[in-house]
């Protein structure tokens, strides 16, 4: 079994859901984005998703968009990633990365998948790779136990959403919305429903992400997901520095995952 | 298909004619030079051809918004024409610095009744509008229809905007087999590669004649400031296509530079790797200097304003004229001369 099934299925036996958050790294430097990875883990997060900075970030907003465009002018590199991944492993949580295809394709498939394993790291979510144009990825992934996180939104099609089913491994990212990662007032009523559609086409674990953002949004998904994904809250927490340095050493003390049982105190 | 056909010809004014420009042609070596008149099209080029057939299928589908990028302006004011012709909201998505050197196409959409939002991310070119169009398309794709530009993108945009330019080179190819023959070589200019992927589409099967691409080297390839994809760049996957792009060794995608708005960018379109890779066409690199050269040659000996993007294929026709043994009769250019 998978590390990040492993955790899934362990807070579901505790009657919630996991935590799972998003930073890119090297936003506001590296440095720092490490020491916000760690923040994430003793705050509760039971699954951290690294984000390498990517020059075309098509699926993310304003927020995302910044962070990897100021990461990038930084020089911040693809192997900063996977010493992120280790961060994240070493303290305890389970790291995966979330990239878009084509720094996979550059490194390599198979060597994308080394890097993360010696780091440390118990998957990829690939937002703009679609399964049936991956087989090259999933092999590679196979081969070493790497788990392939594809996604799912409320457009998918049976058919398609049977595809993302069968060929991810470790959980199915299940997007709320219609559009790119941001903060979001509310979380729609599309969210349950392709949790659902993706349950119903095969998926064991499913987590949503895209727009949850306060700790009543993350209880209310924890509700019928096996997981809560938060990226740009906590990016804009990381950019304003002062919410940052406000809200980490009283996240160091809070429950874990407190969020995501259903009690709204998560909010920085 | 019927719709389209009628509205090619009583709408867009097809099928162009070819004019033989003879006076630019001492200047190729003595080559015969034809150009594919795709600047007397309604709206200004051959944006239109593969625009009315995607807006045709927005009305199918029952969307009622279109939204378009655009690098020149071109394609942004032929969607803007259809949209207003069809009765479509249009949103035009286009680099803050192309909305800067192409100010007038700016006016034109505007007049047309199109929003048009400047991209001030990235580069500030087609790319970043590209980027900016797909967010606004995964938002609302349940009341909206993303009008592509050009032969690249995602699946089914390559296949189906070469569908719709393929009438340049069924055209072109009858109309030259009626002034004596086929041509030697058939040049376009290459940014994603449409107008290019419609001139060569019919020829595929003729073995003898040359396809050129012909691509935007901006200050020289080896300078680095350039948008030669084929030339300078390597397979990676950009816009929902794997294909050739300019990247870094850890695939970011890296700037690309040309004097001319609607070749500056940095990938292109998959089947023109695919052509590369087989040895069907070549891709030639154009410099800014050699582009604007063929402008002014082709602007003073012919009377015709050509667009800048269409310079970089007539400075190919050029080169290839004074190739050492050529052949010297008729060549068969693709070129697209916006007024
Ligand atoms: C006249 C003209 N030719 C060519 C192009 C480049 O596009 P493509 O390579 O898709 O033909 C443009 C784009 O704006 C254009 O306006």
């Amino acid at each position: 079994m998978s590390a990040i099934t492993a955790r899934i299925d362990v807070a579901k036996a505790e009657g919630r859901a996991v935590l799972v958050g998003y930073l890119p790294v090297g936003y506001p430097t590296v440095e720092t984005s490490l020491e916000a990875m760690r923040v994430l883990v003793e705050a509760g997060c039971d699954i951290v998703e690294v984000g390498p900075p990517y020059s075309d970030p098509l699926l993310d907003g304003p927020v995302i968009q910044h962070a990897a465009a100021t990461a990038l002018e930084h020089g911040v590199r693809v192997d900063d990633a996977f010493r992120a991944v280790n961060v994240v492993a070493e303290a305890g949580a389970v790291a995966v990365i979330m990239s878009y295809a084509n720094l996979m394709l550059s490194r390599g498939w198979e060597r994308f998948a080394d890097d993360l394993v010696a780091a440390g790291g118990a998957g990829v979510i690939t937002p703009d790779l679609t399964p049936d144009a991956a087989p090259e990825w999933i092999a590679a992934a196979r081969e070493r136990d790497v788990d392939t996180i594809f996604l799912s939104a409320p457009s998918t099609t049976r058919e398609r959403m049977k595809l993302t089913a069968d060929a991810s491994r470790g959980f199915v990212y299940a997007t709320s919305l219609m559009g790119v990662t941001g903060e979001r007032a509310s979380v729609g009523d599309a969210a349950a429903d392709v949790v659902r559609r993706t349950r119903e086409a095969g998926a064991e674990r499913v987590c949503v992400g895209l727009g949850v953002s306060t700790g009543v949004q993350a209880a209310q998904v924890a509700q019928y997901a096996d997981g809560v994904i938060v990226g740009s809250a906590f990016v804009k927490a990381l950019g304003d520095g002062e919410t940052w340095r406000r809200c980490a050493p009283r996240s160091r003390n809070s429950p874990r995952a407190s969020g995501v049982r259903r009690d709204p105190g998560l909010d920085p | 298909m019927k719709s389209l056909v009628r509205l090619a010809r009583d709408y867009t004014g097809r099928p162009s004619i070819i004019t033989e420009v003879p006076r630019f042609a001492r200047h190729a070596g003595g080559a015969r030079v034809f150009l594919k008149r795709e600047d007397l099209n309604h709206s200004g080029s051959h944006k239109i051809n593969n625009v009315l057939g995607q807006a045709l299928l927005t009305k199918r589908i029952g969307k009622k918004r279109v939204i378009a990028e655009t690098g020149a302006g071109q394609h942004g004011v032929a969607t803007a024409t259809a949209a207003a012709l069809m009765d479509l909201d249009c949103v035009i998505y286009m680099g803050e610095e192309d909305t800067e050197r192409q100010a007038l196409n700016v006016a034109r959409m505007r007049l047309l009744g199109a929003e048009v939002i400047p991209v001030a991310t990235g580069t500030r070119t087609l790319r970043d509008a590209i980027n900016e169009a797909f967010r606004d398309w995964v938002a609302n794709v349940d009341t909206t229809n993303y009008v592509f530009g050009t032969a690249a993108g995602p699946h089914p945009f390559p296949a189906m905007v070469r569908d719709f330019q393929r009438v340049i080179s069924v055209e072109s190819r009858e109309q030259m087999l009626a002034l004596g023959g086929l041509p030697d070589a058939v040049l376009a200019c290459v940014g994603g590669g449409s107008n290019a992927i419609g001139s060569f589409d019919a020829y595929l099967d003729d073995a003898d004649v040359r396809l050129i691409g012909c691509e935007a080297a901006g200050d020289g390839v080896e300078t680095g400031r350039h948008a030669a994809t084929l030339t300078g760049g390597r397979p990676g996957i950009l816009h929902g296509s794997m294909s050739y792009i300019l990247q870094d060794e850890e695939g970011q995608t890296q700037p690309s530079h040309s004097i001319s708005a609607g070749l500056d960018y940095p990938g292109v379109g998959p089947e023109h790797t695919w052509l590369a890779s087989i040895g069907r066409a070549e891709y030639w690199p154009v410099t800014d200097a050699e582009a604007m050269e063929a402008f002014r040659l082709l602007t003073r000996t012919e009377g015709i304003l050509p667009a800048i993007e269409s310079s970089h294929a007539l400075a190919g026709a050029i080169r290839l004229g004074r190739e050492p043994g050529s052949r010297g009769d008729a060549a068969g250019h693709a070129v697209w001369p916006r007024r």
